[in-house]
């Protein structure tokens, strides 16, 4: 007996090794332990066994059972495993096509830079102010110590509406504006973005471009100050590594006054086209509030001083960007605005 | 300017190089925007002599020249030119030499005759042609005869001076001459200035029978004359023709360029009349209304009152600083000239040359304020000069009529307030030395300086000019980094502002890019657009002195430019487009100066959403437009606003288009650009555009997000099937259902429509 169900054992070991699907295992199952199975009619002879052999027999069939159950258990996750591989090894995509195109519409250059500029500035506590585009010859012009026949109205070639009336030609008016509501309040510190309009339309000159002035007046502004001021800024725009340079220059509405130059942002300061082989490139004009408009706009100039500088937008955009024509930014290109 | 370190070095002592010479002026002002020199690419070109000439055998237009370059070797060389003899001097290249240009020259035969080098011109040594005589330009420069044959011709001609171009602000005339220069150069390297020795000024008074009067004393401060007789007009030795090419002013004559000399070297415009064509006395006055004058250039001038003249008894002779008249210009002829070195008012300058459209090298010096002191000092060089290359005999007499003298003026500088002002440290000591340097005279009383600034520095007249005089030389870089100490103040943008930033954010991320466009604009846009003259958009802010038709007017809607752009991109074969730009519109207000200005959002698109192998396009159509800004303003809480059909006369489709309105007000308008529009752009059918009032849109919109509690239940939607006659719309479903619905309503969606036959 005992005989009899160690070769069942072994011949359903033998074929649940064999089996390469769940369907062998289970008719393996139902062949061996399944009501009519082997097994189960090898057990239900024990009735015809000596009593005092039940216990040991009964004992083996169990083993027997158990090792069966054991081994169609392993081999069934064995398969199963083996399937999903197979499945999964089957359902392949084409990893290299396209995906579902999203268009992520795109700000115009002159925003991005604008942008960044104001968040410098908005950092060092600079207010953002904006005032009109056609604007009056006092706030533009006399308010500034430029006064009619002032050799310095050519260096900004004016579009007039009429005797009175112009399109600005800087953003400078909305300092006086800004000073007259302001008056004697201290401190001011504003900067102001926007377009500004020139009679130029050449390769570097475009009739419209865009400005951002910066003011700050306070009882004890220094030059110092404005160096620092600016510093910072040229910094943060161009990298911490850029050096700025202060030449003396001259603005009918500042005394004294400065040209700022950066380190040369596409060579580094060693000399190339860019920057006409000087290592250096202007990017801005500044200085301390002349006496004249401080005194025009309702400060003392004993007991208020300030600084005052203006930027080109474009100017500095086309540095950032290293576009080297100015009429791109206006031409609105798709494949240009795609680019940014 | 154009300045000649040759010249300058007459004047101060220059040890450092050109580069740092430049360096050190643009730093402290004087921007050096580039170097010169003339002959940087010439080499082996020497002064030769020419000893014979002989026609060429085989050429009718060569001749053979034999030239000494002062050596044993002489050296035969076949040349075209036509404008040389035996006995000229002449530039000559020999072989091997390097010309103007990289022109190598090599031994030839021309036409069968040897020849060992080349004459030059003007042109081939790099000389400036536009100053000089056609015949030296193209043809063989002759040189002057006393030059030492042999000399390298760079060496003769100055062609290895460096001159620096300088970029001059406006306020710093006096550095339109070389002795401003040089002062500031010797400011600078703390060296000495020799100023040119003239004779001194010969006894005041009076030239025998002649008198200049000067009518209008605010226009004319000062006029010094000076009379020369005997005068023979020449050209003028190399050596000044030298220096004026180097400042790249034309030598015509003795007697010109010794004007033109002293102009260049102090700044004072001068003038020389033929003295015999003057009828009576000079007479400085303004013109009378509709006097004539033919200037030098031969134009006839019709002048106006407020033109400041130098006349005599028969008329202006010359308009004053800006040009000389004609009949009284010296020539060849002349044999008697009067010499004018006067002070005359920038402004006025400035008006005449402007409405005459006349500038020259004495109106731009005038405009920017000359020396009143220096009148005389230039006079009495001028003199010498002329007295030195023997132009002429001076006659006795001096005429300075000088009514607009001036007292000294002192400036106050506090060296506490300079200290504070520039946030530095600088001892009263170094201020002062550096003013004293800068010919500032200079005088200490308690703890402060009391200055008086020279003549020539016109521009100086506060304090803080003198603090900018202190600062420039000390060195703006020398000043330290600081940052403004004082009440701190708090950076933030305005409700504006921060919403104009989100609504550009909000619309690229739906797809659309932002452009900018000219606030000008043509003011055919009307007639583009189908705009009548009778609508609030065709009253236009004009350009009084536009560059072009096409940037005369202010625009009054920002549609045209984004159409305009639609349709550039559009012929260059772009087809899907969709752009926004936030700008602003300009309204003319009754008895107001300025226009309002509003500022406008507006979107244009053409074509279709981007398309992909698995998703297909949307059409940028009127609801595709729409939906934009439903989700535009759902992003800005705006609710509450109805649409009307109402754009007759407006530049959309009348059926698909509708204006925005709120609370009776306006919001905008958008829809299908109306189809003669469309053509008249040469756009594809079906383009869209709105715009936005964004003033009303900030307005309106709810600045504060505030949170609702979430409900506790799942939400149940229902679906509701109606029908209904063609002519309802929706907006009225949606209002009727939203009336009767109750509070738990929250969103209604319409999920498909059909029409039936």
């Amino acid at each position: 007996m005992e005989q009899k169900l160690l070769a069942i054992q072994n011949k359903a070991l033998e074929e649940i090794n064999a089996a390469v699907d769940l369907d062998m295992l289970n008719d393996i199952r139902v062949h061996f332990l399944g009501k009519k199975g082997e097994l189960t009619s090898v057990l239900r002879s024990m009735a015809s066994l000596d009593p005092s052999e039940r216990p040991r027999i009964g004992q083996v069939a169990n083993i027997v059972r158990d090792r069966i159950e054991e081994q169609l258990n392993q081999q069934i996750n064995t398969l199963r495993e083996r399937i999903t591989k197979q499945q999964l090894a089957a359902e392949k995509l084409d990893i290299t096509m396209p995906g579902t195109v999203f268009e992520l519409g795109r700000l115009h250059p002159i925003t991005l830079v604008t942008r960044q500029i104001e968040d410098i500035f908005l950092g060092l506590g600079f207010n953002i102010v904006e005032g009109p585009e056609v604007e009056l010859d006092y706030y533009n012009f006399e308010a500034l110590n430029l006064p009619k026949d002032h050799p310095a109205r050519d260096m900004q070639d004016t579009f007039f509406i009429s005797p009175e009336v112009l399109l600005r030609t800087h953003t400078s008016p909305v300092q006086v504006r800004t000073m007259e509501k302001m008056a004697p309040a201290l401190p001011v510190k504003i900067i102001a973005p926007g377009k500004v309009y020139r009679r130029d339309d050449d390769a570097t000159h475009s009739p419209m471009f865009h400005q951002i002035e910066g003011l700050a007046i306070d009882s004890k502004i220094t030059m110092a100050d404005l160096r620092g001021v600016l510093k910072i800024f040229a910094e943060q725009m161009f990298g911490i590594d850029t050096k700025t340079r202060f030449r003396p220059s001259y603005f009918p509405f500042t005394e004294p006054s400065a040209e700022v130059d950066i380190s040369c942002v596409i060579c580094g300061g060693k000399g190339c086209r860019t920057c006409s082989y000087s290592g250096w490139l202007e990017i801005l004009g500044c200085g301390m509030v002349h006496p004249k408009v401080l005194e025009m706009s309702g400060y003392s100039s004993q007991d208020a001083s300030g600084f005052a500088f203006g930027m080109g937008v474009e100017r500095i955009a086309m540095l950032k960007y290293r576009i080297d024509d100015l009429r791109v930014l206006f031409d609105n290109d798709k494949r240009f605005l795609d680019q940014f | 300017m154009r300045v000649s370190l040759k010249w300058l070095k007459e004047y101060v002592d220059i040890n450092i190089s050109p580069e740092e010479l430049a360096e050190r002026l643009t730093l402290s002002g004087l921007a050096v925007e580039g170097m010169e020199i003339p002959g940087k690419e010439l080499s082996g070109v020497y002064v030769g002599k020419i000893f014979n000439i002989e026609a060429h055998p085989n050429a009718d237009k060569l001749i053979i020249c034999q030239i000494s370059t002062g050596g044993e070797e002489n050296y035969q060389i076949v040349t075209g030119a036509t404008n040389v003899k035996v006995g000229d001097v002449v530039p000559v290249a020999l072989e091997n030499a390097k010309l103007s240009g990289g022109l190598v020259i090599k031994r030839a035969k021309l036409r069968g005759v040897e020849s060992r080098g080349m004459l030059c011109s003007g042109a081939e040594l790099g000389m400036d042609v536009s100053i000089l005589p056609t015949e030296q330009a193209q043809g063989i420069m002759i040189l002057d005869s006393k030059l030492p044959l042999g000399m390298d011709i760079k060496e003769a001609l100055d062609l290895d001076d460096v001159v620096l171009i300088l970029e001059l602000t406006p306020n710093r005339g006096d550095c339109l001459s070389m002795i401003g220069v040089a002062r500031e150069v010797a400011t600078l390297l703390d060296k000495r200035l020799s100023l040119p020795e003239s004779i001194t000024a010969q006894e005041n008074g009076t030239i025998e029978g002649f008198r200049v009067d000067i009518k209008d004393e605010h226009l004319c401060k000062r006029y010094v004359a000076k009379h020369f007789t005997k005068v023979k007009v020449a050209q003028s030795p190399e050596w000044i023709q030298r220096r004026l090419r180097a400042a790249g002013v034309r030598p015509i004559s003795n007697i010109v360029d010794v004007t033109n000399y002293v102009m260049l070297e102090l700044g004072q415009p001068m003038h020389a009349f033929d003295f015999d064509t003057i009828r009576g006395d000079i007479v400085v006055r303004t013109a009378n209304k509709g006097e004539r004058l033919v200037s030098l250039d031969g134009n006839e001038r019709t002048l106006s009152e407020e033109m400041l003249v130098i006349a005599d008894s028969s008329g202006p002779v010359a308009v004053a600083g800006v040009m000389g008249g004609l009949v009284t210009e010296v020539t060849e002829k002349t044999t008697n000239i009067l010499l004018e070195s006067a002070w005359f008012n920038p402004i006025s300058i400035r008006r005449t040359s402007k409405s005459l459209g006349l500038r020259s090298e004495s109106s731009s010096r005038f405009e920017k304020g000359i020396d009143l002191t220096g009148c005389q000092r230039a006079a009495d060089r001028a003199a010498e000069l002329l007295l030195e290359i023997g132009a002429g005999e001076l006659s006795p007499g001096n005429i300075d009529n000088y009514p607009g003298i001036q007292p000294e003026k002192t400036i106050c500088l506090r060296p506490e307030r300079m200290n504070q002002i520039l946030g530095i440290n600088i001892s009263v000591n170094e201020a002062s030395d550096i003013l004293t340097r800068l010919e500032f005279k200079v005088e200490k009383k308690d703890s402060m300086l009391l200055v008086s600034a020279p003549g020539h520095r016109t521009d100086v007249s506060i304090e803080e000019d003198l603090i900018e005089e202190v600062a420039r030389i000390y060195g703006y870089d020398k000043m330290p980094y600081t940052l403004p100490f004082g009440a701190s103040t708090q950076g933030i943008r305005t409700r504006i502002q921060a919403l104009e930033l989100l609504v550009k954010d909000c619309l690229a991320s739906l797809g659309l890019n932002e452009v900018v466009t000219y606030s000008f604009t043509n003011p055919n846009f009307l007639e583009k657009n189908l705009i009548s003259k009778e609508s609030p958009l065709a009253r236009l802010v004009k350009v009084h002195n536009p560059l072009s038709e096409g940037h005369s007017v202010m625009r009054t809607t920002l549609m045209p430019s984004l159409l305009e752009i639609l349709s550039k991109n559009f012929s260059h074969r772009v087809s899907d487009m969709g752009i926004f730009e936030l700008g602003k519109v300009f309204i003319p207000v009754e008895n107001e100066k300025l226009p309002e200005e509003n500022h406008i959002l507006a979107i244009a698109a053409m074509g279709n959403t981007i398309s992909g192998w698995n998703y297909k396009g949307k059409s940028f159509d009127f609801y595709y437009l729409k939906g934009i800004m439903e989700t535009l303003f759902q992003r800005f809480a705006i609710s509450g606003y109805t649409l009307s059909r109402d754009l007759q006369g407006t530049i959309f489709h009348p059926g698909k288009s509708a204006r925005i309105l709120i609370k009776d007000k306006c919001l905008g308008t958008f829809g299908e650009i109306h189809p003669g529009i469309i053509e008249n752009y040469d756009l594809p059918a079906g383009v869209v555009g709105m715009e936005i009032d964004l003033n009303l849109f900030a307005e309106i919109s709810v600045n504060q997000i505030k949170y609702r509690a979430l409900p506790k239940y799942p939400g149940i939607s229902r679906d509701l099937a109606l029908v209904v006659n063609n002519e309802v719309v929706v907006q009225d479903i949606i209002k009727s259902i939203r009336k009767n619905s109750g509070q738990f309503l929250r969103e209604i969606k319409i999920f498909d429509v059909y029409r039936g036959k």
